[in-house]
């Protein structure tokens, strides 16, 4: 059994929940597993789709790996992108995200 | 009494549909009926990250089982639906039961086509559409075995791939005289043939399949004329509907169920989505699309119009592959005569090419070049005309090609 760290979601209209995800999983697969509305991934995970953007908080920001080119280049196109969005499907639960923070859209499309 | 809705096929467009119908406020009954022993799952992994053993079982779940508790709906797994009586609204499954509708969503995918040729029933011939079919393949998958892959389409080249990381050696069989013929520009296929034989992988084009032979299990393949040796085979020679349910029930078939824009089919109790549905595209011709994006929207459609708000589906196709470290993404379908424009080098593993017709965007193919898809998909779905000269143009950023 994968090692299990706490994310918490807030949704844009400020509710929110904190669920464990296991190690290895996606950010975005955190929230879609745990039924946490606000992140679409239609494409599962594949980076092809940029329906699972999220803001982190700016505290977090420093325990992120840096994002890739597509990462990069599929923010540029998501609806309200702002300087702390990334695609959750690009994101790694490891122990040091252990109590991150992220904040979802008002909608992916 | 509340409307009860019956949806038959538990895959990404059956999910879809419940997930939508709640959404929008259905309070009736849900059932979502399934053949398979799985809840509904993802499938676009299965011939990529799950073979390869980096993504397990659990995450191919496409939602958690408080899903379908919370959404009251109630999920039937491991049944067949045999017979719709369209004059009772009932769905009879082959364990006897009977399920009453209101309203019927048929969300019955594809199945693999078959290969017809001698020694196609041997032990050691795969196919590749559910997880039991790759937990099958998994257990001989190992470094240093021998894999045949007959047909060179995105299933295929996706087997192909992974087979190359994970260390066997590597045929692919291909009838047409360049990869993913059905799906891609000459240019796409030229790129990719080029990039499976830098990993290894033994090309074999215009080259038909004759027969499997071995004893007690496949050994060899034959083709072209000559034998190739081979301790595992995969077939991926494309896909069936699965539009007999329908068929038999009356309801109009022409490879696919038939519906119109708004999902709904002949009966206006029967909706269908997904895979399974010959449809109007948004270019006015009939078509059946194999996509997770058709599965997702049209499933939207049928699930707005089941709850008396119809909405036109025109959504642009996008589909993608994953093989090696290239990402491809397209947009849009392409046709043959469309004018093709290409922006960027293939030599840098990143590029893309355009298709144009009456000098509108109508499709991009984008290897590693996620700009290029989105920015297209956009200009296809607004149906920007630009000058080619200025698409090829890599000093005029994607962001700005509409200006």
């Amino acid at each position: 059994m994968a090692a299990k760290y706490k994310v918490t979601y807030i949704e844009a209209s400020g509710k929110a929940h904190t669920v464990e995800v296991p190690e290895g999983w996606s950010l975005m697969e955190g929230a879609v597993k745990n039924l946490v509305p606000g992140i679409d991934a239609d494409c599962g995970g594949a980076c092809a789709c940029a329906t699972c953007q999220v803001y982190v908080d700016p505290a977090w920001q420093a325990a992120l790996p840096p994002k890739s080119d597509m990462e990069e280049t599929m923010l540029d196109f998501a609806p309200e992108q702002r300087p702390e969005s990334r695609l959750s499907c690009q994101l790694r639960m490891t122990g040091a995200l252990d109590g991150i923070v992220l904040r979802l859209p008002k909608s992916q499309h | 009494m509340p409307e009860k809705i019956v949806i038959i096929g538990a895959g990404q467009a059956g999910a879809q549909a419940v997930q939508t119908l709640r959404a929008e406020g259905f309070r009736g009954a849900i059932t979502l009926a399934g053949e398979e022993a799985y809840p509904p799952y993802q499938r676009p992994p299965l011939s990529k990250a799950y073979l390869l053993g980096s993504f397990e079982r659990p995450r191919l779940f496409l939602k958690p089982d408080a899903f379908y508790r919370e959404a009251d709906c109630d999920l039937l797994l491991g049944v067949r639906a045999v017979a719709i009586r369209r004059a009772e609204r009932i769905v009879e499954l082959n364990d006897g039961r009977l399920l009453e509708y209101d309203k019927l969503l048929l969300t019955t995918g594809t199945r693999v086509r078959k290969i017809a040729c001698p020694g196609a029933d041997l032990p050691g011939v795969h196919y590749l559409r559910d997880i039991a079919d790759v937990d099958r393949l998994q257990e001989v998958f190992a470094a240093g075995a021998r894999i045949a892959i007959v047909g060179g389409g995105y299933i295929g080249l996706e087997v192909a791939a992974v087979a190359a990381k994970r260390g066997l050696h590597v045929t692919v069989f291909e009838a047409m005289d360049r990869l993913m013929a059905r799906s891609v520009s000459p240019q796409l296929s030229d790129f990719y043939a080029a990039e499976h034989q830098k990993a290894g992988v033994v090309l074999k084009l215009r080259t038909g399949v004759e027969a499997f032979e071995g004893n007690g299990k496949v050994e060899q393949v034959r083709a072209g004329g000559a034998a190739y040796p081979a301790d595992i085979v995969l077939v991926g020679i494309g896909v069936v509907a699965n539009d007999e349910l329908a068929r038999d029930a009356g309801l109009g078939c022409d490879d696919g169920i038939v519906v119109d824009r708004n999902a709904m089919t002949g009966d206006p109790a029967i909706w269908a989505a997904g895979d399974c549905t010959r449809h109007v595209g948004r270019e006015g011709t009939a078509l059946r699309l194999e996509c997770v994006q058709n599965a997702i929207d049209q499933a939207k459609h049928a699930a707005l119009a089941m709850v008396g708000r119809p909405r036109t589906y025109s959504e642009v196709p996008w589909f993608w592959s994953d093989q090696y470290d290239l990402k491809l993404q397209i947009a849009g379908l392409a046709r043959p005569t469309d004018t093709i424009v290409q922006r960027g080098d293939p030599a840098s593993r990143k590029f893309a090419v355009f298709h144009l017709r009456g000098g509108v965007v109508a499709a991009v193919e984008a290897v590693n070049a996620a700009p290029e898809y989105l920015v297209g998909k956009k200009l296809i779905a607004d149906g920007v005309k630009i000058a080619p000269e200025r698409l090829a143009d890599l000093s005029v950023p994607m962001k700005q090609m509409a200006a």
